[in-house]
């Protein structure tokens, strides 16, 4: 059999290449290019000047907005993936074909709703005078400052991720063999050690993946540490936003851009090398 | 014939239908070139039908809104477009002269405006003239002050830009997020008489006083987080604005004011410009003649988006004679102490860019203040 592909099968990927060219290559280079560029009065104008480069990975600023940055993604993406597991397990393992269905349908309905719109309702709940803080005062606790904080952030981020972690967590355990589960009781393994010998190992490509799309998105994500964190302290995002807003240095913003594509692209090669090693390699 | 026209026959009534097919084309296309099509380059709020709606109608114009927030964004848009982009450009003072300088305004003819309607003051804005040619037409201005709850603190405790210091507002304090208006209110409260104009040793000190507020701060606001934070009583006082965002939470209900603390208030100002290489410039010069009008004043003053203060007498007279609850909102009742009285006095700055320093220098500062 040959292993040249087909013109069919090229000519059915042609679409995805284009767009890939269009839609990611293209940008992504014209990116790097703008990164060496100048702005004089206000206007980009090409050049090839390291300046923007050096000005930004010199900023003591920037450096504190990456790590903090980083370590609420992976904090996004741990919480997330602890949260989501008991449910997808459940879900996976105890509930019926059609109560299953059912739930996955539930767990679409979040993405009908604008994240923005999400996130503007969530203030209703976590500010000082909001609901959870009302319902502690009953109790004679409180108030906590929820809102404009890293807490507050981290609610946002989880509520943007937790949906699609559950989907992908659930799709990956309903493949896992059900006979290597039962084996494992049979040989009169507990169904806690099960769960972490047998179904964990099983699903674990999925599982990962799912971390990591939690972490990409967090990463990214503007609108949670904005407008749950008060952008204080700022994060990667809200630092573009500030360097493009006062003088217009979209070179220098294409730096940080950059350079959060480039922590995207190692976390995803590291996390998917992982996911596919086998045990003991 | 006329007959036929009631009743026709088959062929007849083809014959007019068809006639009438035809000629839609043609009377569609009259219809349209009729209508201008204006680009207006502004704030929120200023295209919206409120404000242009009457305009629009009377002149058979259609508005094309591009908003922008904060000068910088407004420069930067207009540099990416081609000359001829914008018909007219609402501009916050500081920025017409980099309009002016960059060219991407043209020249007006002063005779076409309603200058002597205007307070001297504003008869001869700085910097929307140069070398005694006009650039720009001041409309609308207003005072950044602080900005506060008045279930949470009393106008007597909001007389001073030391509120913000104030242990109540710890973490209760928002920022308005750029550095401007917020560095100008913490260099009066420095004692600055000129809060743009510092030398290097008094911007040491504006930084290091500045730092200190740092504890204090809740949060780095846009114009929406700042609206809602304000409403929800999350934030208790916001540095860097003024009446253009609590005048409209005031009049829809909610506990917050704005004054002028004791150690002055800044200015913003906004003034239209005509682009340049505009194709619609006669009709760019009537919407600036309709908004600079005493009845165009009167109705800005009240805009649905944020509220201001208007430079032109005339337009006092109307507003208070069509609108004397928010002429008395914003003190300008004539006849009484009102916000000329202010300017005279001195106590209000006008906001502007950096004299000594690079606006970089300050944007650089107001990044490391927020990572602080």
């Amino acid at each position: 059999m040959s292993k040249r592909p087909s013109l069919f099968s090229l000519v059915l990927s042609l679409p995805l290449l284009i767009w890939q060219l269009a839609f990611f290559l293209f940008p992504l280079l014209f990116l790097v290019a703008i990164s060496f560029w100048t702005v004089r009065n206000f206007q980009m104008q090409p050049d090839f000047n390291t300046g923007n480069w050096v000005r930004i990975f010199t900023r003591s600023a920037f450096w504190d907005a990456y790590l903090r940055t980083f370590c609420l993604a992976a904090a996004s993406a741990a919480i997330t993936s602890a949260i989501a597991f008991p449910a997808s397990y459940a879900i996976s393992f105890k509930l019926s074909e059609r109560a299953r269905r059912w739930l996955i349908f539930v767990l679409i309905i979040p993405f009908f709703t604008s994240y923005l719109v999400r996130v503007y309702s969530l203030q209703v709940f976590l500010s000082d005078a909001g609901i959870i803080n009302a319902l502690l005062g009953k109790f004679g606790i409180g108030p906590f400052p929820l809102l404009n904080s890293t807490f507050g952030t981290l609610v946002g981020m989880i509520t943007l991720c937790l949906p699609l972690v559950i989907l992908l967590q659930l799709f990956s355990l309903n493949f896992v063999n059900r006979d290597l589960v039962e084996a494992a009781h049979n040989l009169r393994c507990a169904r806690f050690r099960t769960v972490f010998l047998v179904i964990v190992p099983s699903a674990k490509v999925g599982l990962v993946i799912a971390a990591l799309f939690a972490f990409i998105l967090s990463f990214g994500d503007f609108v949670s540490p904005l407008y749950l964190g008060g952008g204080n302290p700022p994060t990667l995002s809200i630092m573009i936003t500030d360097i493009t807003k006062s003088g217009q240095q979209w070179p220098r913003a294409a730096v940080v851009a950059l350079t959060m594509i480039g922590t995207l692209l190692t976390v995803a090669f590291l996390s998917i090398r992982f996911a596919y090693r086998e045990r003991g390699e | 014939m006329a007959s036929n026209l009631i009743k026709p026959s088959r062929r007849e009534f083809m014959k007019m239908t068809g006639g009438a097919a035809l000629a839609m084309p043609f009377l569609s296309i009259r219809a349209s070139a009729q209508t201008v099509n204006l680009s207006m380059l502004a704030w929120y709020g200023h295209a919206e039908p409120d404000i242009v709606g009457e305009f629009e109608e009377a002149n058979n114009v259609k508005f094309t809104p591009k908003y922008y927030t904060g000068g910088d964004n407004m420069l930067g848009l207009i540099a990416q477009s081609p000359a001829g982009t914008y018909d007219v450009i609402l501009s916050d003072a500081e920025y017409v002269q980099q309009l002016n300088a960059a060219g991407y305004i043209e020249e007006l003819d002063p005779e076409d405006y309603h200058f002597d309607d205007y307070y001297p003051e504003f008869q001869k804005f700085p910097g929307h003239w140069k070398d005694g040619r006009l650039y720009s037409v001041i409309t609308r201005f207003g005072f950044l002050g602080v900005a506060y709850n008045t279930d949470a603190f009393t106008e007597q405790e909001a007389g001073t830009y030391g509120l913000y210091w104030d242990e109540r507002l710890a973490g209760k304090l928002g920022h308005f997020d750029w550095h401007l208006p917020n560095l100008g209110q913490i260099s009066l409260y420095n004692g600055n008489a000129s809060p743009y104009d510092i030398d290097d040793v008094v911007w040491e000190a504006l930084k290091e006083k500045t730092m200190t507020l740092r504890p204090q701060v809740g949060g780095f606001l846009d114009y929406g987080g700042t609206f809602s934070s304000l409403k929800n009583g999350q934030m208790l006082a916001i540095a860097g604005i003024g009446d253009w965002i609590t005048g409209t939470l005031e009049k829809n209900g909610a506990p917050v004011r704005s004054v002028i603390p004791k150690e002055g208030g800044l200015q913003w100002t906004e003034s239209f410009s005509i682009g340049k290489g505009s194709k619609n410039q006669e009709m760019a010069k009537k919407w600036i003649q309709y908004i600079t009008s005493p009845e165009g004043q009167a109705k800005s003053a009240d805009m649905a988006a944020y509220p201001a203060l208007i430079p032109s007498k005339a337009g006092w007279k109307v507003l208070n004679e069509n609108n004397m609850a928010e002429a008395k909102r914003q003190n300008m009742v004539l006849g009484e102490r009102n916000v000329m009285d202010m300017i005279r006095e001195g106590r209000i700055q006008y906001r502007q860019l950096p004299v000594q320093q690079s606006l970089e220098t300050w944007n650089d500062f107001w990044t490391d203040y927020k990572a602080a």
